[in-house]
């Protein structure tokens, strides 16, 4: 008896690609959109709304390029408001809490440096139409760098309450960041048919940017050998996950047809 | 048999300029850089290609179905509106005339794109935004996004004025 092991073709590979792109655009952005309201001033308040925009905005466009890819008939809405936890495969990252506002500000500056990098070499990607997309969210996406970048400053050096509370946001997500680096059999083939990105080719010069950030910032970096999570790529997901898909998803799925009018 | 009525690109562009941007009303459409492109086919069928300024824009839905009203207004009947995810839209493709009327609005236009060679050393920078009352460069940032995501917020010292950058992308 054999086993069976079942290949992976191109046409997996990029629609699982563009998925893990989009859910973590579509996680982070709920999870963005739920400062709506309650920002600390109301620029900030504006801000968050506004990269909330963006964030569900950038997971829009891949969710029908994905559903152009899988051919099956889908729609964007299928991806974000039909699928179960199990079958997102955003990064654990994004699905945590929105916190208060320091760990917000920390998470979204990881993931706005994370995602930089990663555009930056995405936008040579073969396939044009994908391509395109890419080079648009990247300008957004440094929007949100510097954004982020400044409040983390902002915060790391100014009152001992900003100070410790952001320290505390690093501290408690940092083992999060581990899965950013993560690569699998989608990567590779995504990397040989060149539309995915080796992202161990930038993991120092994203280590540089939080580093440097966060000695700017007058914080402590935590340790980067410490136990980190894993699993997020594959389905597997903290408790929050679950919660904010019943809240996301609740209306759509008891009203399918449902439409604003 | 009577041959329908077809309509000239140059009059479909011209019915695009009549469209404004519901959420700067000074500027239409097509000075915005909003509206790409229009296609006339022999069979007289009209082809509008639109882009969103950004990719989470929610006047986006608004602009398309203003297109599709003003084509039935003046007697478009068989047309297609495309939207354009793929095309980055830049403020490089707003026009001058554009970039004028919004500082008579009262925000700042957006500035060329330069080719940003480092991004990341320009993280440290602030750009200099001069003021579109006074045209005081004694501004500062309030915050980098503003009433809607294409603008950011900016506060003039000397003549003590709030005003909106429309941001350079």
């Amino acid at each position: 008896m054999t086993t069976e092991t079942k290949e992976l073709t191109k046409k997996e590979a990029f629609l699982s690609y563009l998925l893990r792109l989009a859910d973590d655009r579509l996680i982070l952005g709920q999870r963005m959109s739920e400062w709506c309201g309650h920002g600390p001033q109301l620029e900030e308040d504006l801000a968050m709304a506004n990269m909330a925009l963006d964030l569900i905005g950038h997971a829009t466009a891949l969710y029908e390029y994905a559903a152009e890819i899988e051919d099956e008939g889908h729609d964007e809405d299928h991806f974000a408001y039909f699928r179960d936890d199990r079958d997102f495969t955003n990064l654990q990252l994004c699905e945590l809490p929105k916190g208060d506002f320091a760990f917000t500000i920390a998470r979204q500056f990881l993931f706005s440096a994370f995602s930089y990098f990663q555009y930056e070499r995405l936008k040579e990607a073969k396939d044009e139409q994908f391509s395109g997309m890419v080079n648009k969210h990247l300008k957004e996406i440094k929007y949100h760098l510097r954004h982020s970048r400044e409040w983390v400053l902002r915060l790391g050096d100014g009152t001992e309450e900003s100070h410790e509370r952001i320290q505390g946001a690093f501290d408690e997500m940092w083992m999060y960041t581990g899965e950013l680096f993560y690569m699998d059999e989608v990567d590779e083939l995504a990397i040989n048919e060149n539309f995915g990105v080796d992202s161990s080719e930038f993991k120092d010069e994203w280590k540089k940017l939080v580093e440097d950030t966060l000695i700017e910032a007058t914080l402590t970096v935590p340790d980067w050998d410490q136990f980190m999570m894993s699993g997020s790529r594959k389905g597997i997901h903290t408790e929050h996950l679950g919660h904010i898909l019943a809240q996301m998803q609740f209306l759509r799925r008891s009203h399918p047809d449902a439409e604003w009018k | 048999m009577p041959t329908k009525q077809l309509h000239t690109k140059q009059q479909i562009w011209d019915f695009l300029r009549e469209i404004t941007d519901p959420e700067i009303p000074v500027l239409n459409i097509v000075e915005m850089g909003i509206a790409r492109k229009v296609e006339v086919e022999d069979t007289g069928k009209v082809l509008v290609k639109i882009t969103p300024t950004y990719s989470g824009c929610p006047a986006m839905n608004a602009i398309e179905k203003l297109v599709n009203e003003k084509l039935k207004e003046r007697g478009v009947d068989n047309f297609v509106v495309k939207l354009d995810f793929a095309e980055t839209w830049t403020t490089d493709w707003m026009t001058e005339g554009a970039k004028a009327k919004l500082k008579d609005y009262g925000i700042a236009p957006p500035e060329k794109n330069e080719e940003e060679d480092d991004f990341l050393k320009s993280l440290s920078k602030t750009k200099v935004v001069p003021c579109p009352f006074c045209d005081s460069f004694e501004t500062k940032l309030v915050s980098q996004f503003g009433s809607t995501a294409c603008k950011s917020q900016y506060y003039c010292n000397d003549c003590e004025q709030p005003f909106e950058h429309f941001k350079c992308i």
